[in-house]
């Protein structure tokens, strides 16, 4: 039956070969569109560490004066120096790292190459492993190395093919900003998407190609990028000048295994903000929070505002496009009621028309959902060649391309469910009469 | 022309004319509000700078190891650029208007008020407002003795000591007025932090800030007179003539590299690139505003031809009998005419109140303002042309079916 039906559907959408176009074309236009838009938001609003992105946390505390406090407003994002080390050392959560970015210039032995600068991200030792950073050669420093400041330091895949043309550099010398460094590990392409962990310093396709030390950055006054917010008489963080102690400007991260393990850390949070105040640094009454990887980008909104006015516009595009296919296949199916009168004086029952015209539909959204396809994946390489800094990701993935095709398909058949219910309801007695 | 015919006819395709009226409306609502959306931000990307954005460049350069000493270093730079032949002025700053990377600052009226008043951009450096062409209105500008050096002023600001602080500060047109509405700003004072009190001696015409994301605060800017050194942050400006620009820049360059050959340049392009990137989002989202209203307006008309050519078709023997009872030609070409007019009409009422209800919506999450009654006339010409236009082809059909058509059984 199915056959015969697909069979009829084709007979009919090439008898009028404009019109079946016509549909096709709306219902590809429409679907690439919000495919488009909808794989961007997709691949930017993704989890950058799937598996493990419940257990990390981002502990924010309170230490601004009493001015222009009000009760429920946020901590600030980041932490002061003095306590990123304080929480560091207490050493409460799985595994703690504080950092900050920055950028260093890579002196390389090659008399070919010119000196450059690169970005560089300086943390403590156990960054590697809470944020599961993959090793090619080598491993991370260990935290006595880091708190003896020591010059060494882990890089990324794509400088050790530039300096060292692929090979297992680890133990090898890298000079930087005039100081010689160990390279100790090298990552093997590690990009996490978003860059979560600093979101100051770009939120997409951001990578740090050297990772130091932070306590060899303090001594090295090596420069440092980001953000700086400070307070009271706070300064700093201009030029090689570090942001003072009433100045916030570093990241510290956690990893808590359980939901027990991080009610516990929040307590801590509150005991060592109310520890603060006694000891007169705090001024404020505990004022914490406690987000995961995804609360956090979610409160950070992360996924820029243009992007989501574009899903909404296309899909507002799609609705238009369906409504259009609804119209032309409600005029084609009612213009064939003599046809279908004739079928349903014949014995077909109105189930067998209605699945009959369905599938027609069906055959529309199928070819209309691989136009839509072909149209998203151009699209995708428009947006590609904009200038954004996320343009580089916006690829379509397997569950995205899924996603296409039931997306059309769906949305053909619910655009033909109402003409093909109304050309059911066709008495065939007066479409025999009327010929 | 006779309406009623036509509302009995529509009446009998009820179903198939409000689609066609939905579709309207949705078109119509969409195209309102991307139109207003493309007037936005094209308002956006023509948002001033205050400076003389054709005559001027930026370089950024970076030392491999800090030189011993930043301050002697940044001025025998900027020595040696003032040779380079062809340059104006040069002047090096924290910070360029529209280059994102931002420095800035909480200003208060009254040292001890709890909030800050708001949030401006602070420039640091010597003979900026020259260079960068920013015209004074009042007062002076800064000297070179009321600058203090970074490292100085930031040893003062942690003990508190203010006489190694700047003292006095130029600020925009805008930000005075904001502060002190209608009154005289010169020889008022500003506080960054509690010691630091800034008197104010001189008022800019314009000068936009480095993150200038929100209009109505592009404006807040103040040139501070701190000294930076050189580090790889630092920007130096040059102000040459426009036809200069690029035989500058090589120069420029070479006289940089020359002095110290170890250095790097991450930086080197014309304010002109500054504006391009820094709008370059803007210019995207316009573009494919655009294309999103060109596709909308051709999927409707497309779907306007498609059902009238049906209905032209389906009345072909009507129409041979009203051609064969005396109507004209135009007479036929008036009826399809007229029923496009009244469908789009329908489609494009409800469209408005639709295009409204998008606009409350737009407004709550993405802080877009209310859309200007203009817009709405602009929706429903588009439509009544698109309309128009897409039906003329069907209606021209059915004004050349002949009356003889009546006298054939089908």
């Amino acid at each position: 039956m199915f056959a015969y039906y697909l069979d009829l559907a084709l007979r009919s959408l090439k008898r009028n070969k404009a019109l079946t176009a016509l549909m096709v074309l709306a219902i590809a236009l429409g679907i690439g569109a919000s495919m488009t838009t909808l794989t961007v938001l997709h691949v930017l609003s993704g989890d950058p560490l799937p598996d493990k992105s419940g257990q990390l946390y981002y502990p924010q505390i309170d230490p601004q004066d009493i001015k222009g406090m009000m009760p429920s407003k946020e901590p600030p994002d980041q932490v002061t120096l003095i306590d990123g080390l304080n929480l560091l050392r207490a050493g409460r959560a799985d595994h703690q790292a504080l950092m900050t970015g920055g950028s260093v210039p890579v002196q390389p032995e090659q008399s070919s190459l010119d000196p450059f600068y690169v970005e560089a991200r300086y943390t403590t030792a156990d960054f590697f492993a809470m944020f599961e950073a993959p090793f090619l050669y080598g491993h991370g420093w260990t935290a006595a190395d880091g708190e003896a400041k020591a010059r060494e330091v882990v890089i990324a895949r794509s400088l050790n093919d530039k300096l060292f043309a692929g090979a297992d550099s680890v133990g090898r010398t890298l000079r930087m900003a005039g100081t010689s460094f160990r390279i100790v590990g090298v990552l093997d392409g590690w990009q996490p998407n978003p860059h979560f962990y600093d979101l100051n310093t770009g939120s997409y396709a951001y990578g740090e190609q050297v990772f130091l030390p932070l306590q060899t950055m303090l001594e090295l006054r090596l420069d440092r990028n980001g953000s700086s917010d400070c307070w009271g008489n706070g300064g700093g963080g201009v030029g090689n000048i570090l942001p003072s102690d009433t100045c916030v400007w570093l990241q510290f991260w956690v990893q808590l295994d359980n939901p027990a393990k991080a009610a516990a850390y929040r307590e801590f949070l509150i005991h060592y903000s109310q520890d603060q105040q006694a000891l007169g640094r705090f001024q404020r009454a505990p004022n914490v929070r406690l987000r995961n990887v995804m609360q956090w980008l979610d409160h950070q909104m992360v996924v820029p505002n243009d992007v989501r006015l574009q899903t909404g516009l296309a899909f507002g595009f799609l609705l238009v496009c369906l409504v259009n296919t609804v119209g032309l296949m409600l005029a084609k199916f009612m213009r064939r009621a003599a046809e279908l009168g004739v079928r349903r004086a014949l014995g077909a029952s109105r189930r067998a028309l209605f699945a009959q015209l369905l599938i027609e539909s069906g055959v529309v959204g199928l070819v209309g959902g691989c136009g839509g396809l072909l149209l998203a994946l151009c699209g995708l390489w428009l947006v590609r060649q904009r200038p954004s800094d996320y343009a580089a990701l916006a690829h379509l993935d397997p569950s995205m391309l899924f996603t296409t095709f039931v997306l059309a398909v769906c949305a053909t058949l619910l655009a033909g469910l109402l003409p093909a219910w109304r050309a059911c309801q066709i008495a065939p007695a007066l479409q025999l009469k009327s010929n | 022309m006779d309406i009623l015919p036509i509302l009995s006819t529509l009446r009998r395709h009820k179903l198939t004319s409000w689609l066609l009226i939905l579709e309207i409306a949705l078109t119509c609502a969409i195209v309102c509000n991307a139109v207003f959306l493309i007037g936005q931000r094209l308002q956006r990307m023509d948002m001033p700078s205050g400076v003389a954005e054709h005559e001027l460049l930026q370089i950024q350069v970076a030392d491999v190891t800090a030189p011993s000493n930043p301050y002697a270093r940044l001025a025998e730079d900027l020595a040696v650029l003032r040779q380079v032949p062809g340059v104006i002025s040069v002047a090096s700053s924290n910070q360029v208007p529209f280059g994102t990377s931002s420095s800035n600052g909480n200003l208060r009226l009254d040292p001890a008020q709890p909030e800050r008043t708001l949030n401006a951009g602070t420039y640091f450096g010597e003979n900026l407002a020259h260079t960068l062409g920013t015209r004074l209105v009042s007062g002076r500008d800064l000297q070179s003795d009321d600058f203090i050096d970074a490292d100085t002023a930031m040893k003062a600001l942690g003990t508190g000591d203010s006489k190694n602080l700047p003292h006095v500060t130029l600020i925009t047109q805008t930000l005075a007025e904001r502060l002190w509405p209608g009154q005289n700003p010169l020889g008022r004072t500003i506080y960054l932090t509690p010691v630091v009190g800034l008197r104010v001696v001189g008022v800019l015409d314009s000068l936009a800030r480095a993150n200038a994301y929100d209009t109505a605060k592009a404006q807040y800017t103040m040139v501070v007179p701190l000294r930076m050194g050189a580090n790889k942050d630092q920007n130096y400006l040059i102000r040459t003539r426009p036809e200069d620009r690029a035989s500058v820049m090589v120069a420029a360059l070479a006289a940089l590299k020359k002095a110290d050959p170890q250095r790097v340049v991450t930086t080197r392009r014309s304010f002109d690139e500054v504006r391009r990137k820094f709008f370059q989002d803007d210019r995207a989202m316009a573009g494919m505003l655009v294309g999103v209203i060109a596709a909308l307006l051709i999927v409707t008309a497309l779907g306007i031809v498609g059902l009238a050519s049906f209905w032209v078709a389906q009345r072909r023997r009507t129409i041979g009998v009203r051609r064969a009872l005396g109507a004209t030609r135009r007479n036929i070409l008036n009826y399809f005419q007229t029923e496009n007019f009244l469908l789009a009409t329908i489609g494009i009422v409800l469209g408005m109140a639709l295009a409204y209800g998008i606009n409350l919506f737009l407004m709550l999450h993405y802080e877009l303002p209310r859309l200007p009654a203009v817009y709405f006339p602009v929706g429903a010409i588009v439509l009544w042309l698109v309309g128009q236009a897409a039906v003329l082809g069907p209606a021209l059909r059915a004004a050349a079916v002949p009356p003889v058509v009546a006298t054939r059984s089908v």
